[in-house]
């Protein structure tokens, strides 16, 4: 009677330059990709219920009310809800949420979707965002959103550890590597160290390259029992741990803006309840919406000190081949980024415990951390995988 | 100048309000906390230290020191595309809480984490007023 969760059933749209093969509206992606993750983990949509959906979509309205909105449209009446929005670690929460709901019995199979048609609907923008409640205390000095952020946090960290651009290059040209050992990722041409030092600024010290793609795209996840996935004989992939925080929406509200706190919290909790530390990860999935993020995220999931991640990512160690497998599928900065992207860590964290990755497959995967970041550093949630 | 400036202008509230209202009579007027003796911005219904709702607007000094900036080289929207290169920072200010802003320096190239700097107030409408700040 192992009502233990896991993770049963992954399912992605194709992308043909950054775009959905086909379009679709993002109710459209989200079905076929749910169809996916059903297919794959044996199970017929009838069967999901629980929902779990961030919604957003670049919708008002019904994009507000995402889990209702997508349960009519897929036509699930769920016995359990979730529709937390803590921006792209939404997912890595849904997945932790889903795993209490199961493990206490309130419901026994949920779906986490996300779908974003961004790239095609051509809405992404730097500025805009209204000057309500607090943002007031921020949109009115033109600030880039979010990359503006980000750069803040970038500079702080060189100017307190000497980090360097060179450094921040690194992560961008070992992601590139992962991405072209994947035919699904958006960019695959070679890219250089120079090459990113090269490219456009943005805002100081972050420069293009140092930047996510804007895509499109949609996934799906499907959680259920161990019981459920033993009997349906597919490959199980265990949630051994989760955690999740967050600390500020303002950039300007960060305490620390070399520290993330929400990583250091989210990540203590799940590495103490699955009982591993990060020596016994073997491959890492972490949330690269920028250069940044990823040495950020790197000093405060613990697996490299504070103010080292830019020694810790030099001599591409986070390259195919190098020491520490990271962003195997090309990451938000090659493969794709459409708006929220924390639900294709999870997807790709679930093919390497699988050993589906074909050219990309990470030797002897067995336990992958996933590390999900939303808003400006503000939120983080972390999940810990493991395979038979 | 109501009418055609054109960038994003706050949509003020009575949390607010007396922000801003201070700001159109060129004051940088934030939160006290009567209990924990702290300042916090912005400004806040409950004092984000200690919880405390004893709270009383005070004027800052309007000095400071930058704690981190960025330059933009790409502009927040269309009606920034005339300011690139220009700077947000986060500002440590001197009674302590954090605000972002913009800095204006002669040399945008030339400012540095830890310069000081001073509140100017920029009357953008008739009705807003910016508190915006300078290297000192």
């Amino acid at each position: 009677m192992a009502r233990n969760a896991v993770i049963v059933g992954v399912g992605d749209a194709a992308l043909e330059g950054g775009r959905i093969v086909g379009g679709g509206s993002p109710l459209q992606v989200q079905a076929r990709a749910a169809k996916m993750a059903a297919d794959d983990a044996g199970i017929s949509i009838g069967d999901i219920d629980g929902l779990a959906v961030a919604g957003l979509w670049g919708v008002p309205g019904p994009g507000q009310l995402a889990t209702i909105t997508l349960g009519e449209y897929l036509g699930i009446q769920p016995r359990y809800a979730d529709g937390t929005n803590i921006g792209g670690a939404a997912f890595e929460s849904h997945v932790a949420h889903a795993a209490m709901a199961i493990e206490r019995g309130f419901c026994d199979t949920v779906l986490v979707a996300y779908a974003s048609t961004q790239k095609s609907d051509r809405s992404r923008q730097l500025g805009g965002r209204p000057s309500v409640l607090t943002m007031q205390f921020e949109n009115v000095w033109g600030v880039p959103q979010p990359v503006g952020g980000y750069a803040m946090a970038a500079k702080r960290h060189m100017h307190e550890f000497g980090t360097t651009s060179e450094q921040l290059a690194e992560i961008a040209v070992a992601t590139r590597k992962w991405a072209q050992l994947n035919p699904a990722a958006t960019m695959r041409d070679p890219m250089t160290i120079d090459d990113v030092l090269s490219s456009m600024p943005i805002c100081d010290p972050l420069r293009l390259y140092d930047c996510c793609l804007v895509t499109d795209g949609g996934g799906a996840v499907i959680v259920t029992t161990e019981d459920n996935a033993r009997a349906l004989g597919k490959p199980t992939v265990h949630v051994r741990g989760f955690g999740e925080s967050h600390t500020h929406w303002h950039i300007g509200a960060m305490a620390d803006l070399a520290r993330v706190a929400a990583a250091e919290a989210s990540s203590k909790t799940a590495f103490e309840m699955a009982g591993v530390t990060p020596d016994d990860i073997d491959v890492v999935e972490v949330y690269d919406s920028f250069t940044i993020t990823v040495l950020l995220t790197l000093e405060a999931l613990g697996f490299c000190k504070h103010g080292e991640g830019g020694e810790f990512v030099s001599n591409q160690r986070t390259a195919p081949g190098g020491s520490f497998p990271l962003n195997t599928n090309g990451g938000g900065l090659s493969y794709a980024h459409p708006g929220m992207y924390g639900i294709f860590l999870l997807i790709e964290a679930v093919r390497q415990l699988r050993g589906e990755c074909g050219e990309r497959q990470v030797d002897g995967a067995r336990t992958a951390l996933v590390h999900g970041t939303g808003g400006t550093l503000s939120s983080g949630a972390t999940v810990i995988l493991s395979g038979d | 100048m109501t009418g055609t400036y054109q960038k994003p202008l706050p949509v003020i509230d009575p949390g607010s309000e007396p922000f801003w209202s201070a700001a159109r009579e060129h004051r940088l007027s934030i939160p006290l906390c009567l209990d924990c003796d702290q300042y916090h911005f912005y400004p806040r219904e409950l004092c984000p230290h200690c919880h405390s709702g004893n709270l009383e607007w005070r004027d800052a000094s309007g000095k400071g020191t930058i704690y981190t900036f960025t330059i933009a080289r790409r502009p927040a929207g269309a009606a920034y595309a005339d300011d690139v290169p220009y700077i947000i920072a986060l500002i440590d200010l001197a009674e302590g809480p954090r605000m972002m802003t913009n800095v204006i320096a002669p040399d945008v190239e030339a400012v540095r984490i830890g310069d000081a700097v001073e509140v100017f107030f920029d009357d953008v409408t008739e009705e807003v007023t910016l508190p915006k700040f300078k290297t000192a």
